[in-house]
Protein backbone atom coordinates (compact mmCIF):
# COMPACT_ATOMS: atom_id res chain seq x y z
CA UNK A 1 0.00 0.00 0.00
CA UNK A 2 1.14 3.50 -0.86
CA UNK A 3 0.31 6.32 1.56
CA UNK A 4 -0.75 9.63 -0.01
CA UNK A 5 -0.18 12.26 2.65
CA UNK A 6 -3.28 14.39 3.11
CA UNK A 7 -2.36 17.67 4.78
CA UNK A 8 -5.08 19.87 3.37
CA UNK A 9 -3.10 21.20 0.42
CA UNK A 10 -4.79 20.92 -2.93
CA UNK A 11 -6.12 18.26 -5.10
CA UNK A 12 -5.34 14.83 -3.69
CA UNK A 13 -8.25 13.32 -5.55
CA UNK A 14 -6.50 13.29 -8.89
CA UNK A 15 -3.34 11.80 -7.39
CA UNK A 16 -5.43 9.07 -5.79
CA UNK A 17 -7.40 8.46 -8.98
CA UNK A 18 -4.20 8.42 -11.04
CA UNK A 19 -2.77 5.62 -8.90
CA UNK A 20 -6.05 3.70 -9.00
CA UNK A 21 -6.12 4.00 -12.79
CA UNK A 22 -2.54 2.69 -12.83
CA UNK A 23 -3.56 -0.32 -10.75
CA UNK A 24 -1.72 0.75 -7.59
CA UNK A 25 -3.33 0.39 -4.14
CA UNK A 26 -3.23 3.68 -2.22
CA UNK A 27 -4.55 5.16 0.98
CA UNK A 28 -5.10 8.88 1.45
CA UNK A 29 -4.16 9.51 5.05
CA UNK A 30 -3.27 11.97 7.79
CA UNK A 31 -2.15 9.23 10.18
CA UNK A 32 1.57 9.00 11.05
CA UNK A 33 1.15 5.24 11.53
CA UNK A 34 -0.03 4.81 7.92
CA UNK A 35 3.01 6.71 6.65
CA UNK A 36 5.37 4.59 8.71
CA UNK A 37 3.94 1.23 7.65
CA UNK A 38 3.29 2.09 3.98
CA UNK A 39 5.49 0.55 1.27
CA UNK A 40 5.84 3.97 -0.30
CA UNK A 41 4.94 7.55 0.52
CA UNK A 42 3.61 10.25 -1.79
CA UNK A 43 3.68 13.91 -0.75
CA UNK A 44 1.53 15.86 -3.24
CA UNK A 45 0.29 19.41 -2.92
CA UNK A 46 -0.36 22.72 -4.58
CA UNK A 47 -0.58 26.13 -2.96
CA UNK A 48 1.65 28.17 -0.69
CA UNK A 49 4.88 26.85 0.85
CA UNK A 50 4.21 28.41 4.25
CA UNK A 51 0.74 26.81 4.54
CA UNK A 52 2.23 23.51 3.44
CA UNK A 53 4.86 23.50 6.19
CA UNK A 54 2.37 24.87 8.72
CA UNK A 55 -0.13 22.12 8.01
CA UNK A 56 2.49 19.34 8.08
CA UNK A 57 3.68 20.64 11.44
CA UNK A 58 0.19 21.05 12.90
CA UNK A 59 -0.78 17.51 11.90
CA UNK A 60 2.40 16.08 13.37
CA UNK A 61 3.52 14.73 10.00
CA UNK A 62 7.01 16.20 9.72
CA UNK A 63 8.60 13.54 11.93
CA UNK A 64 6.93 10.58 10.20
CA UNK A 65 7.82 11.93 6.74
CA UNK A 66 11.46 12.43 7.69
CA UNK A 67 11.59 8.97 9.27
CA UNK A 68 10.06 7.40 6.17
CA UNK A 69 12.68 9.07 3.98
CA UNK A 70 15.57 8.16 6.30
CA UNK A 71 14.44 4.55 6.48
CA UNK A 72 14.94 4.24 2.73
CA UNK A 73 11.23 3.94 1.90
CA UNK A 74 10.36 4.90 -1.69
CA UNK A 75 9.19 8.50 -1.61
CA UNK A 76 7.54 10.57 -4.33
CA UNK A 77 7.13 14.33 -3.94
CA UNK A 78 4.91 16.25 -6.35
CA UNK A 79 5.05 20.02 -6.93
CA UNK A 80 4.91 21.50 -3.41
CA UNK A 81 5.94 18.04 -2.24
CA UNK A 82 9.23 18.59 -4.10
CA UNK A 83 9.75 22.12 -2.81
CA UNK A 84 9.05 21.14 0.81
CA UNK A 85 12.11 18.83 0.76
CA UNK A 86 14.49 21.80 0.57
CA UNK A 87 16.07 24.02 3.22
CA UNK A 88 13.98 27.12 2.73
CA UNK A 89 11.68 29.04 0.42
CA UNK A 90 11.67 32.73 -0.34
CA UNK A 91 7.88 32.65 -0.75
CA UNK A 92 6.32 35.24 1.62
CA UNK A 93 9.63 36.22 3.14
CA UNK A 94 11.57 33.20 4.29
CA UNK A 95 10.14 29.93 5.39
CA UNK A 96 11.99 26.81 6.54
CA UNK A 97 11.40 23.53 4.72
CA UNK A 98 12.08 19.89 5.63
CA UNK A 99 15.79 20.31 4.78
CA UNK A 100 16.15 16.81 3.37
CA UNK A 101 18.17 18.47 0.63
CA UNK A 102 20.23 21.64 0.92
CA UNK A 103 18.95 24.37 -1.31
CA UNK A 104 16.44 27.10 -1.84
CA UNK A 105 13.05 27.55 -3.43
CA UNK A 106 13.04 30.75 -5.49
CA UNK A 107 10.57 32.66 -7.64
CA UNK A 108 10.89 32.88 -11.41
CA UNK A 109 12.74 36.13 -12.18
CA UNK A 110 10.65 39.01 -13.51
CA UNK A 111 10.60 38.90 -17.30
CA UNK A 112 8.13 39.02 -20.12
CA UNK A 113 7.24 35.39 -19.30
CA UNK A 114 3.99 34.79 -17.45
CA UNK A 115 4.02 33.56 -13.86
CA UNK A 116 2.71 31.02 -12.83
CA UNK A 117 4.50 28.79 -15.28
CA UNK A 118 1.31 27.01 -16.30
CA UNK A 119 0.88 24.36 -18.95
CA UNK A 120 2.84 21.65 -20.73
CA UNK A 121 6.61 21.84 -20.91
CA UNK A 122 9.49 19.51 -21.75
CA UNK A 123 11.51 17.57 -19.19
CA UNK A 124 15.10 16.81 -20.25
CA UNK A 125 16.71 13.99 -18.34
CA UNK A 126 19.97 14.70 -16.55
CA UNK A 127 19.96 11.43 -14.65
CA UNK A 128 17.01 9.24 -15.47
CA UNK A 129 15.50 7.49 -12.43
CA UNK A 130 14.19 3.93 -12.79
CA UNK A 131 10.58 5.05 -12.27
CA UNK A 132 10.88 6.79 -15.64
CA UNK A 133 11.32 3.48 -17.44
CA UNK A 134 9.31 3.52 -20.64
CA UNK A 135 9.30 7.31 -20.79
CA UNK A 136 11.26 9.04 -23.50
CA UNK A 137 13.50 12.02 -22.99
CA UNK A 138 11.98 15.43 -23.86
CA UNK A 139 8.41 14.46 -23.08
CA UNK A 140 5.83 17.07 -22.18
CA UNK A 141 4.48 17.19 -18.62
CA UNK A 142 1.96 19.49 -16.97
CA UNK A 143 3.29 22.26 -14.71
CA UNK A 144 1.67 24.90 -12.56
CA UNK A 145 3.98 26.80 -10.20
CA UNK A 146 5.59 30.17 -9.55
CA UNK A 147 8.64 28.92 -7.61
CA UNK A 148 11.30 26.35 -8.37
CA UNK A 149 14.03 24.54 -6.47
CA UNK A 150 17.75 25.33 -6.64
CA UNK A 151 19.62 22.37 -5.10
CA UNK A 152 23.10 23.04 -3.67
CA UNK A 153 24.16 19.62 -4.89
CA UNK A 154 23.44 19.71 -8.61
CA UNK A 155 23.93 15.94 -8.87
CA UNK A 156 20.42 15.38 -7.46
CA UNK A 157 18.89 17.15 -10.47
CA UNK A 158 17.36 14.29 -12.46
CA UNK A 159 15.53 16.42 -15.01
CA UNK A 160 15.49 20.04 -16.16
CA UNK A 161 13.06 22.30 -17.95
CA UNK A 162 13.41 25.68 -19.70
CA UNK A 163 11.23 28.62 -18.81
CA UNK A 164 13.30 31.75 -19.23
CA UNK A 165 15.81 29.98 -17.00
CA UNK A 166 16.74 26.31 -16.97
CA UNK A 167 15.34 24.98 -13.70
CA UNK A 168 15.36 21.66 -11.87
CA UNK A 169 12.04 20.00 -12.69
CA UNK A 170 12.85 16.65 -11.10
CA UNK A 171 15.21 15.37 -8.44
CA UNK A 172 16.40 11.90 -7.55
CA UNK A 173 18.58 10.67 -4.76
CA UNK A 174 18.45 7.10 -3.50
CA UNK A 175 14.85 6.39 -2.46
CA UNK A 176 13.59 9.94 -3.01
CA UNK A 177 12.14 11.11 -6.31
CA UNK A 178 10.28 14.37 -6.67
CA UNK A 179 8.84 16.24 -9.61
CA UNK A 180 7.86 19.87 -10.07
CA UNK A 181 5.32 18.78 -12.69
CA UNK A 182 2.13 16.86 -11.99
CA UNK A 183 2.27 13.22 -13.17
CA UNK A 184 -1.42 12.90 -12.25
CA UNK A 185 -2.24 15.60 -14.80
CA UNK A 186 0.20 14.53 -17.49
CA UNK A 187 -1.87 11.94 -19.28
CA UNK A 188 -0.31 8.60 -20.30
CA UNK A 189 3.31 9.48 -19.47
CA UNK A 190 2.27 10.70 -16.04
CA UNK A 191 0.27 7.58 -15.25
CA UNK A 192 3.25 5.48 -16.31
CA UNK A 193 5.34 7.19 -13.62
CA UNK A 194 2.71 6.46 -10.97
CA UNK A 195 2.54 2.85 -12.10
CA UNK A 196 6.33 2.51 -12.02
CA UNK A 197 6.47 4.09 -8.57
CA UNK A 198 3.89 1.58 -7.35
CA UNK A 199 5.98 -1.30 -8.71
CA UNK A 200 9.17 0.18 -7.23
CA UNK A 201 7.52 0.51 -3.80
CA UNK A 202 6.08 -3.02 -3.97
CA UNK A 203 9.54 -4.48 -4.58
CA UNK A 204 11.05 -2.52 -1.74
CA UNK B 1 9.59 25.80 -24.25
CA UNK B 2 6.18 26.05 -22.70
CA UNK B 3 3.59 24.86 -25.22
CA UNK B 4 0.53 26.91 -26.10
CA UNK B 5 -2.63 25.15 -24.97
CA UNK B 6 -5.79 24.12 -26.78
CA UNK B 7 -8.77 23.83 -24.47
CA UNK B 8 -12.08 22.42 -25.69
CA UNK B 9 -15.08 23.67 -23.74
CA UNK B 10 -18.22 21.67 -23.09
CA UNK B 11 -21.48 23.33 -22.08
CA UNK B 12 -23.20 21.15 -19.50
CA UNK B 13 -26.80 21.53 -18.38
CA UNK B 14 -28.30 19.27 -15.70
CA UNK B 15 -25.35 16.90 -16.16
CA UNK B 16 -25.73 16.63 -19.93
CA UNK B 17 -23.59 18.14 -22.70
CA UNK B 18 -25.67 20.63 -24.63
CA UNK B 19 -23.81 20.45 -27.92
CA UNK B 20 -22.11 17.08 -27.86
CA UNK B 21 -19.66 15.70 -30.37
CA UNK B 22 -21.31 14.25 -33.42
CA UNK B 23 -19.08 11.33 -34.02
CA UNK B 24 -19.48 7.66 -34.72
CA UNK B 25 -17.30 6.61 -31.76
CA UNK B 26 -19.41 8.53 -29.31
CA UNK B 27 -22.31 6.40 -28.16
CA UNK B 28 -23.98 9.07 -26.13
CA UNK B 29 -23.29 12.60 -27.37
CA UNK B 30 -24.83 13.99 -24.21
CA UNK B 31 -22.50 12.24 -21.79
CA UNK B 32 -19.84 14.70 -20.58
CA UNK B 33 -17.40 11.95 -19.62
CA UNK B 34 -17.51 10.35 -23.08
CA UNK B 35 -16.90 13.74 -24.64
CA UNK B 36 -14.06 14.42 -22.23
CA UNK B 37 -12.38 11.08 -22.91
CA UNK B 38 -12.67 11.68 -26.65
CA UNK B 39 -10.95 15.07 -26.38
CA UNK B 40 -8.30 13.69 -24.05
CA UNK B 41 -7.45 10.98 -26.58
CA UNK B 42 -7.22 13.58 -29.34
CA UNK B 43 -4.60 15.47 -27.37
CA UNK B 44 -6.53 18.27 -25.67
CA UNK B 45 -4.23 20.09 -23.25
CA UNK B 46 -6.97 20.82 -20.74
CA UNK B 47 -10.74 20.58 -20.54
CA UNK B 48 -13.34 23.10 -19.45
CA UNK B 49 -16.90 22.41 -18.37
CA UNK B 50 -19.22 25.38 -18.38
CA UNK B 51 -22.14 24.57 -16.11
CA UNK B 52 -25.22 26.29 -17.50
CA UNK B 53 -27.63 24.52 -15.16
CA UNK B 54 -30.31 27.02 -14.25
CA UNK B 55 -31.70 25.57 -11.04
CA UNK B 56 -29.61 25.63 -7.93
CA UNK B 57 -30.81 22.20 -6.74
CA UNK B 58 -29.51 20.49 -9.83
CA UNK B 59 -26.01 21.95 -9.43
CA UNK B 60 -24.91 18.96 -7.35
CA UNK B 61 -25.13 16.88 -10.53
CA UNK B 62 -22.00 18.66 -11.73
CA UNK B 63 -20.01 17.27 -8.81
CA UNK B 64 -20.88 13.78 -9.96
CA UNK B 65 -19.85 14.63 -13.54
CA UNK B 66 -16.51 16.00 -12.29
CA UNK B 67 -15.91 12.96 -10.11
CA UNK B 68 -16.54 10.58 -13.01
CA UNK B 69 -14.42 12.65 -15.39
CA UNK B 70 -11.50 12.70 -12.96
CA UNK B 71 -11.60 8.90 -12.84
CA UNK B 72 -10.85 8.57 -16.53
CA UNK B 73 -9.22 11.77 -17.71
CA UNK B 74 -5.78 12.82 -16.51
CA UNK B 75 -5.39 16.33 -17.86
CA UNK B 76 -6.36 19.53 -16.03
CA UNK B 77 -10.08 20.15 -15.69
CA UNK B 78 -11.66 23.56 -15.13
CA UNK B 79 -15.27 24.09 -14.13
CA UNK B 80 -17.08 27.40 -14.49
CA UNK B 81 -20.62 28.64 -14.07
CA UNK B 82 -22.59 29.58 -10.98
CA UNK B 83 -19.74 29.49 -8.47
CA UNK B 84 -20.76 31.77 -5.63
CA UNK B 85 -19.14 30.55 -2.43
CA UNK B 86 -15.92 29.11 -1.06
CA UNK B 87 -17.83 25.91 -0.34
CA UNK B 88 -18.74 25.63 -4.03
CA UNK B 89 -15.04 25.77 -4.88
CA UNK B 90 -14.06 23.29 -2.17
CA UNK B 91 -16.70 20.81 -3.34
CA UNK B 92 -15.55 21.02 -6.96
CA UNK B 93 -11.86 20.65 -6.07
CA UNK B 94 -12.66 17.70 -3.81
CA UNK B 95 -14.61 16.09 -6.63
CA UNK B 96 -11.43 16.18 -8.73
CA UNK B 97 -11.45 19.39 -10.72
CA UNK B 98 -8.24 21.42 -10.82
CA UNK B 99 -9.38 24.98 -11.45
CA UNK B 100 -12.58 26.92 -11.14
CA UNK B 101 -13.55 29.81 -13.33
CA UNK B 102 -15.42 32.69 -11.72
CA UNK B 103 -17.21 35.50 -13.51
CA UNK B 104 -20.27 37.21 -12.01
CA UNK B 105 -19.28 36.65 -8.39
CA UNK B 106 -15.95 38.40 -9.07
CA UNK B 107 -17.73 41.41 -10.53
CA UNK B 108 -20.25 41.60 -7.69
CA UNK B 109 -17.70 41.00 -4.96
CA UNK B 110 -13.99 41.07 -5.91
CA UNK B 111 -13.03 40.29 -2.31
CA UNK B 112 -14.25 36.76 -3.10
CA UNK B 113 -11.33 36.29 -5.50
CA UNK B 114 -8.88 37.37 -2.81
CA UNK B 115 -10.45 34.95 -0.31
CA UNK B 116 -10.61 32.07 -2.78
CA UNK B 117 -7.02 32.58 -3.80
CA UNK B 118 -5.79 32.78 -0.21
CA UNK B 119 -7.65 29.62 0.71
CA UNK B 120 -7.10 27.39 -2.32
CA UNK B 121 -4.09 28.97 -4.05
CA UNK B 122 -4.13 31.29 -7.05
CA UNK B 123 -3.21 28.38 -9.36
CA UNK B 124 -6.80 27.15 -9.23
CA UNK B 125 -8.58 30.49 -9.48
CA UNK B 126 -9.41 31.48 -13.04
CA UNK B 127 -11.24 34.77 -13.47
CA UNK B 128 -13.54 34.74 -16.48
CA UNK B 129 -14.03 38.13 -18.09
CA UNK B 130 -16.79 38.72 -20.62
CA UNK B 131 -15.81 41.83 -22.54
CA UNK B 132 -17.53 43.83 -25.20
CA UNK B 133 -16.43 46.86 -27.21
CA UNK B 134 -17.49 49.98 -25.39
CA UNK B 135 -20.63 51.66 -26.64
CA UNK B 136 -19.52 55.00 -25.19
CA UNK B 137 -22.25 54.81 -22.57
CA UNK B 138 -20.84 52.88 -19.62
CA UNK B 139 -23.18 50.59 -17.71
CA UNK B 140 -24.14 50.97 -14.08
CA UNK B 141 -21.24 50.06 -11.79
CA UNK B 142 -21.73 47.42 -9.08
CA UNK B 143 -22.57 48.76 -5.59
CA UNK B 144 -19.14 48.03 -4.09
CA UNK B 145 -17.53 50.31 -6.64
CA UNK B 146 -19.89 53.21 -6.13
CA UNK B 147 -18.35 56.01 -4.11
CA UNK B 148 -15.56 53.70 -3.05
CA UNK B 149 -12.76 56.19 -2.59
CA UNK B 150 -10.35 53.61 -1.28
CA UNK B 151 -10.62 51.86 -4.60
CA UNK B 152 -10.35 54.94 -6.73
CA UNK B 153 -6.64 54.35 -7.25
CA UNK B 154 -7.57 51.22 -9.08
CA UNK B 155 -9.14 53.35 -11.70
CA UNK B 156 -11.10 50.44 -13.00
CA UNK B 157 -14.33 52.19 -13.86
CA UNK B 158 -14.93 52.83 -17.53
CA UNK B 159 -13.17 55.89 -18.92
CA UNK B 160 -13.56 57.90 -22.07
CA UNK B 161 -10.70 55.86 -23.49
CA UNK B 162 -12.20 52.53 -22.44
CA UNK B 163 -12.19 50.25 -25.45
CA UNK B 164 -13.84 47.21 -23.86
CA UNK B 165 -16.25 47.02 -20.99
CA UNK B 166 -16.93 44.13 -18.60
CA UNK B 167 -20.33 42.45 -19.04
CA UNK B 168 -22.25 39.86 -17.08
CA UNK B 169 -25.37 37.80 -17.78
CA UNK B 170 -24.14 36.45 -21.10
CA UNK B 171 -23.24 39.85 -22.47
CA UNK B 172 -26.51 41.55 -21.58
CA UNK B 173 -25.46 43.71 -18.64
CA UNK B 174 -22.69 46.30 -18.93
CA UNK B 175 -20.96 46.84 -15.61
CA UNK B 176 -19.23 50.17 -16.13
CA UNK B 177 -15.83 48.53 -15.65
CA UNK B 178 -12.87 48.77 -18.03
CA UNK B 179 -12.01 45.19 -19.08
CA UNK B 180 -8.24 45.67 -19.37
CA UNK B 181 -7.94 47.44 -16.00
CA UNK B 182 -10.24 44.82 -14.48
CA UNK B 183 -7.93 42.05 -15.64
CA UNK B 184 -4.97 43.79 -14.01
CA UNK B 185 -6.91 44.23 -10.77
CA UNK B 186 -7.93 40.58 -10.75
CA UNK B 187 -4.28 39.57 -11.11
CA UNK B 188 -3.33 41.87 -8.26
CA UNK B 189 -5.83 40.36 -5.83
CA UNK B 190 -5.15 36.73 -6.62
CA UNK B 191 -6.35 35.42 -9.99
CA UNK B 192 -4.01 32.77 -11.39
CA UNK B 193 -5.30 32.94 -14.94
CA UNK B 194 -7.72 34.97 -17.07
CA UNK B 195 -10.34 33.41 -19.33
CA UNK B 196 -11.16 36.24 -21.70
CA UNK B 197 -14.29 36.00 -23.83
CA UNK B 198 -15.18 38.55 -26.45
CA UNK B 199 -18.95 38.87 -26.28
CA UNK B 200 -18.87 40.62 -29.65
CA UNK B 201 -17.34 37.53 -31.23
CA UNK B 202 -18.82 34.70 -29.16
CA UNK B 203 -20.83 32.43 -31.43
CA UNK B 204 -19.97 34.36 -34.61
CA UNK B 205 -17.20 32.06 -35.92
CA UNK B 206 -15.49 35.09 -37.50
CA UNK B 207 -12.44 34.86 -35.23
CA UNK B 208 -11.31 35.99 -31.79
CA UNK B 209 -11.08 39.69 -30.93
CA UNK B 210 -7.33 39.91 -31.42
CA UNK B 211 -6.97 43.50 -30.21
CA UNK B 212 -8.79 42.72 -26.97
CA UNK B 213 -6.78 39.55 -26.42
CA UNK B 214 -3.52 41.35 -27.00
CA UNK B 215 -4.45 44.32 -24.81
CA UNK B 216 -5.27 42.06 -21.86
CA UNK B 217 -2.39 39.67 -22.42
CA UNK B 218 0.09 42.56 -22.44
CA UNK B 219 -1.51 44.17 -19.37
CA UNK B 220 -1.17 41.17 -17.06
CA UNK B 221 1.61 38.78 -16.12
CA UNK B 222 -0.63 35.73 -15.65
CA UNK B 223 -1.72 33.39 -18.46
CA UNK B 224 -4.61 34.51 -20.67
CA UNK B 225 -6.99 32.11 -22.43
CA UNK B 226 -8.65 33.60 -25.51
CA UNK B 227 -12.28 32.69 -26.09
CA UNK B 228 -15.16 33.59 -28.36
CA UNK B 229 -15.32 33.51 -32.13
CA UNK B 230 -13.19 30.57 -33.32
CA UNK B 231 -14.55 29.32 -36.63
CA UNK B 232 -11.45 27.99 -38.39
CA UNK B 233 -7.92 26.92 -37.54
CA UNK B 234 -6.40 30.21 -38.69
CA UNK B 235 -8.33 31.95 -35.91
CA UNK B 236 -6.52 29.89 -33.30
CA UNK B 237 -3.21 30.98 -34.78
CA UNK B 238 -4.25 34.63 -34.79
CA UNK B 239 -5.19 34.55 -31.09
CA UNK B 240 -1.93 32.85 -30.08
CA UNK B 241 0.43 34.77 -32.36
CA UNK B 242 -1.23 38.16 -32.85
CA UNK B 243 -3.26 38.16 -29.64
CA UNK B 244 -0.34 36.80 -27.57
CA UNK B 245 -2.72 34.45 -25.75
CA UNK B 246 -1.26 31.55 -23.80
CA UNK B 247 -4.14 29.26 -24.65
CA UNK B 248 -7.23 29.14 -26.84
CA UNK B 249 -10.63 27.90 -25.80
CA UNK B 250 -13.01 26.67 -28.47
CA UNK B 251 -16.28 24.83 -28.58
CA UNK B 252 -18.15 24.44 -31.84
CA UNK B 253 -15.06 24.16 -34.07
CA UNK B 254 -14.36 20.84 -32.34
CA UNK B 255 -17.84 19.69 -31.37
CA UNK B 256 -19.14 19.59 -34.88
CA UNK B 257 -16.09 17.74 -36.08
CA UNK B 258 -15.12 20.57 -38.35
CA UNK B 259 -11.61 19.87 -37.09
CA UNK B 260 -10.05 17.48 -34.62
CA UNK B 261 -7.78 18.80 -31.91
CA UNK B 262 -4.94 16.89 -33.48
CA UNK B 263 -5.47 18.65 -36.80
CA UNK B 264 -5.49 21.98 -35.00
CA UNK B 265 -2.24 21.15 -33.24
CA UNK B 266 -0.52 20.00 -36.40
CA UNK B 267 -1.67 23.13 -38.21
CA UNK B 268 -0.34 25.40 -35.45
CA UNK B 269 2.88 23.44 -35.12
CA UNK B 270 3.50 23.82 -38.86
CA UNK B 271 3.11 27.57 -38.42
CA UNK B 272 5.79 27.60 -35.76
CA UNK B 273 3.65 27.61 -32.60
CA UNK B 274 5.02 25.42 -29.79
CA UNK B 275 2.56 22.57 -29.35
CA UNK B 276 2.48 19.34 -27.38
CA UNK B 277 1.91 16.89 -30.21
Amino acid sequence: MIAIVDYGMGNLKSVEKGFIKSGVAVKVTQQPADILCAQGVVLPGVGAFKDCMGNLDRLGLIGPILRAIESGKPFLGICLGLQALFTESEEFGHCAGLNVFKGKVVRFPASELKVPHMGWNIVRFKNKPPIFDGIDDNRYFYFVHSYYVVPEDSSITAGATDYGVEFTSMIWKDNVIATQFHPEKSQAAGLQILKNFGAFAAKH
Amino acid sequence: MLAKRIIPCLDVRDGRVVKGINFVNIRDAGDPVENAVFYDEQGADELTYLDITASHEKRKIMLDVVEKTATDVFIPLTVGGGIGSLDDIRDLLNAGCDKVSINTTAVNNPEFIAQASARFGSQCIVVAIDAKRSTGEPGDTPPWLKGSESLSYLDITSHLDTAWEVYTHGGRRAKGIDAVRWARYMEEIGAGEILLTSMDRDGTKIGYDIELTRAVSEAVNIPVIASGGAGELGHLYDALAGGKADAVLAASIFHFRQHTIREAKEFLHAKGVTMRL
